[in-house]
């Protein structure tokens, strides 16, 4: 937007100019996801994540309002409802497939994208409100999903619903009115599916909203990339477009191949079979778990098992939400100067060792509260919370980094002074050599 | 989902590029615009479930055909049911009403039909309309005794007062067409398939 | 400042978690660690193969028809199949005259009301209807069972883990507790014995069902098509009958999907071009 190098938007058809000047539309494409938005040439397929992301929310805008236009909120037709949407609804099955597999594969994007977040500080200065905007999308999504789950009134919406309600009845005093004044009522029933079904509609909207104002916070100081260093000549950049469309465009052919094999092939199997019984108050599933991308926030809720001060079902409720939100303290957590991981040795070690302790966490959680799962639950809360409250901090202040690139181009180039003009880029233009050294 | 448009700006930019000759620039070109147009079409491809969602759903469907018995029905009586979700007349005539309505010139009617157009052959008796006025779709009066049967003793739509006679057909006020006749059958004397 | 203060809450977090952490290894270490009876004696499901298996799968018709033949005549009285139309077996290979049939003489007549009086009755089905209740609400139902509810089973294969596999177990699963061995020999416990009105199966999660062993014998039911009525046979057809009645699209599921899955290779494929030609001659 504001690089004195970024190409400047000129209309070149009548009709666009006319439409330019009264609404600066075309203007607003062509500098955010067009050629006059630029980007680090060295962008790897983890910077795809975004788009897939972006992509998934409309994907579930679209098959969810159709949903909503077969669906009835009410208690004792929501189940019947869904399975007319399955069976007599043309192509319903498809509509309600894509909406519950999706929601599975918009957190799989999502986490990556978050996960490479923290390993290549994306964090950071300048980017610290990018970040904290995330975690909002992250939250909303969360709400979003959950709610979702709630409407199609099986057994494990249900109990879904009762059991998450139920954390809110941890909080001293207020509680019990907080849970009853959630459900409108003493228990999940029409009240409840009702209120949940107006959000689950309408949040995703805010959303949408909350995305926008992430991409704006990100497009004044640019994309990050892997070497975390900033951008400092021409070199070192392409435009969004063509370079990243044509990238994001394979990246999502190759994403959907993923997301279509399992929403045609393995509709059921990231869910849950319980949630095809119609819900009843009276009877509760011998293993109650919420959907997958829930589980490692839920081992951590079940983690604390002992009465300390504060009783141990509020010290899970603390634990689970602290465990997002302290995301919107990283940037001042982590005070590394070095962004990328790839610099900062100790900090990678401690990065993968956290990647794979969210996985047994996720793996904890969607098992009984058992031992040994729930030892393990334990160490593996442990570690989450050491590793950001803790070891980054620390990390953060003792780390020897390694030597950083000059800039982008000549950890691209490797000291070529050369190279030839890309397709699409005018010779003399944005890849004009300029000395790498 | 991301679409690759050329700008004119990028298309002979690329004569700048390595080896570029006009044949290499022509199937760099072609690649683009085969998957720019690939994915478009499946694009539009999705659009069709999408729109296709709308349509009436399978148990809509499987309404849109009933059986009626009408042995109940004595002449001069007529039933008021329901045909996909509207208004349905069955209507037993006397020979009299028959006679009313075959004694009507056919060329005077506003939609002119005759009655044994209208009703299946041999079953002249028999008369099946949709309860729907044709003017602005309210339901006329005269399927219950006592009903204003209207000026030619048929139907009377009381909304903007549309005169139907014995044969269900326009004779005064402002519907331009006679009551529909729906698609039916006998399955047998007494037994009606509608739809 | 955020730091210290970052590094105090972890530590209150760690702190906390380690303290359960502690109890919780002392309770395991002290307190033996007991297998419950469904631990040592529940089976998983028998490794069965339909044909609706896979991303190929399809219903073989014939199956699905001798599998409704055992529903109707040994299941429908006490199991109901409520989000099912008899509309819906015309993908079973019935022409419409036959669902018709089927639906006329149907044992069970859908609730509706006297013309005449206004007073509840009930009719012959028709092909638009779906399959009635066996029982007017879950108190009859339970009334009439020993106090267990017969789940509806239009669902069931999807409601239960390996849903086909299950009931096909369940279904052939019935033992002798008194003479019950599990694979390391060991009898059931006497607590985990049946009690009145109960049944013992393996394949049950809690080991005893109120379900008595619905297919008895072989040649339970005369098959229309001259298969054979084995144990094993109705069984299998009832469990693939169930498949379809749970998930009555799969074989448009799967077609669909190919289709889209050869669009999305070749989509990838141009589209990988496409970036590469873009790209190409740039370091990145």
């Amino acid at each position: 937007m504001s690089f004195p190098w970024a190409k400047q938007y000129e209309p070149k058809h009548p009709l666009m100019q006319w439409f330019d000047q009264r609404l600066p539309l075309p203007r607003l494409v062509f500098n955010s996801v067009g050629p006059g938005y630029v980007v680090p040439r060295n962008l790897n397929y983890f910077w795809n994540f975004a788009v897939l992301a972006g992509f998934m929310l409309v994907e579930q805008i679209v098959t969810g309002i159709i949903l909503a236009m077969h669906y009835a909120p009410a208690g004792d037709i929501a189940f019947q409802s869904v399975e007319h949407i399955m069976r007599d609804v043309n192509q319903g099955w498809m509509m309600r497939y894509l909406h519950a597999n999706g929601a599975s594969f918009f957190f799989i994007v999502t986490y990556i994208h978050i996960f490479r977040g923290l390993y290549y500080g994306s964090y950071k200065a300048p980017r610290e409100l990018v970040w904290m905007l995330g975690v909002v999308i992250l939250l909303l999504m969360m709400a979003t999903a959950f709610m979702g789950y709630v409407l199609p009134w099986g057994q494990m919406s249900f109990w879904g619903a009762k059991v998450i309600t139920g954390l809110f009845g941890a909080i001293p005093l207020v509680g019990e009115p907080i849970q009853t004044w959630l459900l409108g009522g003493f228990a999940p029933d029409n009240a409840a599916l009702n209120r949940f079904f107006s959000l689950h509609f309408v949040l995703p909207f805010v959303i949408a909203g909350v995305v926008i104002l992430h991409i704006w916070a990100l497009h004044i100081p640019g994309s990050s990339n892997p070497t975390g260093v900033d951008i400092k000549t021409p070199q070192d950049t392409v435009p969004f477009h063509p370079f990243y469309t044509a990238k994001d465009g394979f990246g999502l052919f190759l994403f959907l191949i993923f997301f279509c094999a399992v929403t045609f092939f393995l509709p059921n199997y990231l869910g849950h079979a319980d949630n095809y019984i119609p819900a009843n108050p009276l009877a509760t599933p011998a293993h109650i778990v919420p959907e997958w991308y829930f589980w490692p926030f839920y081992a951590i809720l079940r983690a604390f098992t002992v009465d300390f001060i504060l009783s141990a079902k509020l010290w899970g409720v603390l634990a689970m939400f602290a465990a997002i939100l302290l995301l919107f303290f990283l940037p001042w957590i982590d005070r590394s100067p070095v962004r990328s991981g790839n610099y900062r040795p100790r900090f990678k070690q401690f990065f993968w060792i956290l990647v794979l302790d969210v996985l047994v966490l996720g793996y904890v959680g969607g098992k009984p509260a058992e031992e040994p799962y729930v030892m393990i639950s334990q160490l593996a809360t442990i570690y989450y919370f050491a590793h950001f409250l803790i070891i980054l901090p620390i990390v953060s202040k003792f780390e020897k980094t390694l030597p950083l690139p000059n800039s982008i181009a000549e950890s691209v180039l490797h000291g070529e002074k050369k190279e030839s003009a890309p397709y699409g880029i005018q010779a003399g233009g944005n890849a004009q050599a300029v000395p790498a050294e | 989902m991301a679409t690759v448009e050329h700008t004119d700006g990028t298309a002979h930019a690329a004569a700048s590029g390595p080896g570029a000759g006009p044949e290499n620039v022509r199937r760099r070109d072609f690649i683009n615009i085969a998957a720019v147009s690939f994915a478009g079409v499946g694009g539009l491809t999705v659009v069709y479930p999408l729109v296709n969602q709308m349509n009436p759903s399978a148990d809509v469907l499987a309404l849109a055909s009933i059986e009626v018995d009408v042995a109940q029905i004595q002449a001069g009586q007529a039933i008021k049911t329901i045909f996909r979700k509207q208004p349905l007349f069955i209507r037993n005539l006397t020979p009299q009403e028959m006679q009313a309505a075959n004694a009507v010139p056919v060329g005077e009617l506003r939609d002119p039909q005759t009655l044994a157009e209208r009703t299946k052959e041999g079953k002249t008796n028999w008369l099946v309309t949709m309860g729907v006025c044709t003017h602005l779709g309210c339901v006329p009066l005269g399927v219950a005794e006592g009903e204003n049967k209207g000026e030619y003793g048929g139907y009377f739509c009381p909304c903007h007062g549309s005169h139907y006679d014995t044969a269900a057909r326009i004779r005064k006020g402002p519907a331009p067409k006679n009551l529909e006749v729906p698609e039916y059958s006998f399955l047998s004397d007494t037994v009606l398939k509608i739809g | 400042m955020v730091r210290l203060i970052a590094i105090l809450v972890g530590l209150g977090f760690v702190g906390v978690a380690a303290w359960s952490l502690l109890w919780g290894a002392i309770a395991y270490v002290s307190e033996p660690h007991e297998e419950t009876a469904e631990h040592r004696f529940h089976l998983y499901p028998k490794k069965v193969s339909f044909a609706s298996d896979g991303p190929l799968g399809h219903f073989d018709r014939q199956q699905l028809q001798r599998g409704f033949q055992v529903y109707k005549e040994v299941c429908a009285a006490c199991h109901g199949l409520n989000l099912v139309a008899f509309r819906n077996l015309a993908d079973l290979g019935y022409t419409e005259a036959e669902v018709k049939a089927i639906a006329a003489q149907w044992q069970i007549e859908v609730p509706s009301i006297n013309e005449q009086t206004g007073e509840p009755a009930t009719r012959k089905a028709i092909p638009a209807d779906k399959f009635p209740n066996p029982y007017a609400n879950e108190v009859a139902a339970r009334a009439a069972n020993n106090n267990a509810m017969p789940p509806d089973l239009s669902l069931i294969t999807k409601a239960r883990h390996d849903g086909p596999a299950y009931t096909y177990s369940l279904l052939t699963g019935y033992r002798d507790a008194a003479t019950y061995r599990n694979e390391k020999g060991e009898a059931l416990p006497a607590e985990n014995r049946p009690g009145q009105g109960l049944y013992f199966n393996p394949y049950f999660p809690n080991l005893n069902l109120a379900m008595p062993p619905p297919i008895t014998a072989d040649g339970q039911v005369t098959y229309a098509d001259g298969t054979p009525a084995t144990r094993d046979q109705m069984a299998k057809d009832v469990s693939a009958f169930l498949t379809w009645t749970a998930e009555p699209f799969l074989e448009n599921r799967n077609r669909t999907g190919w289709a889209v899955l050869v669009f999305l290779l070749i989509a990838t494929v141009l589209s990988y071009m496409s970036y590469r030609n873009i790209w190409a001659g740039y370091k990145h």
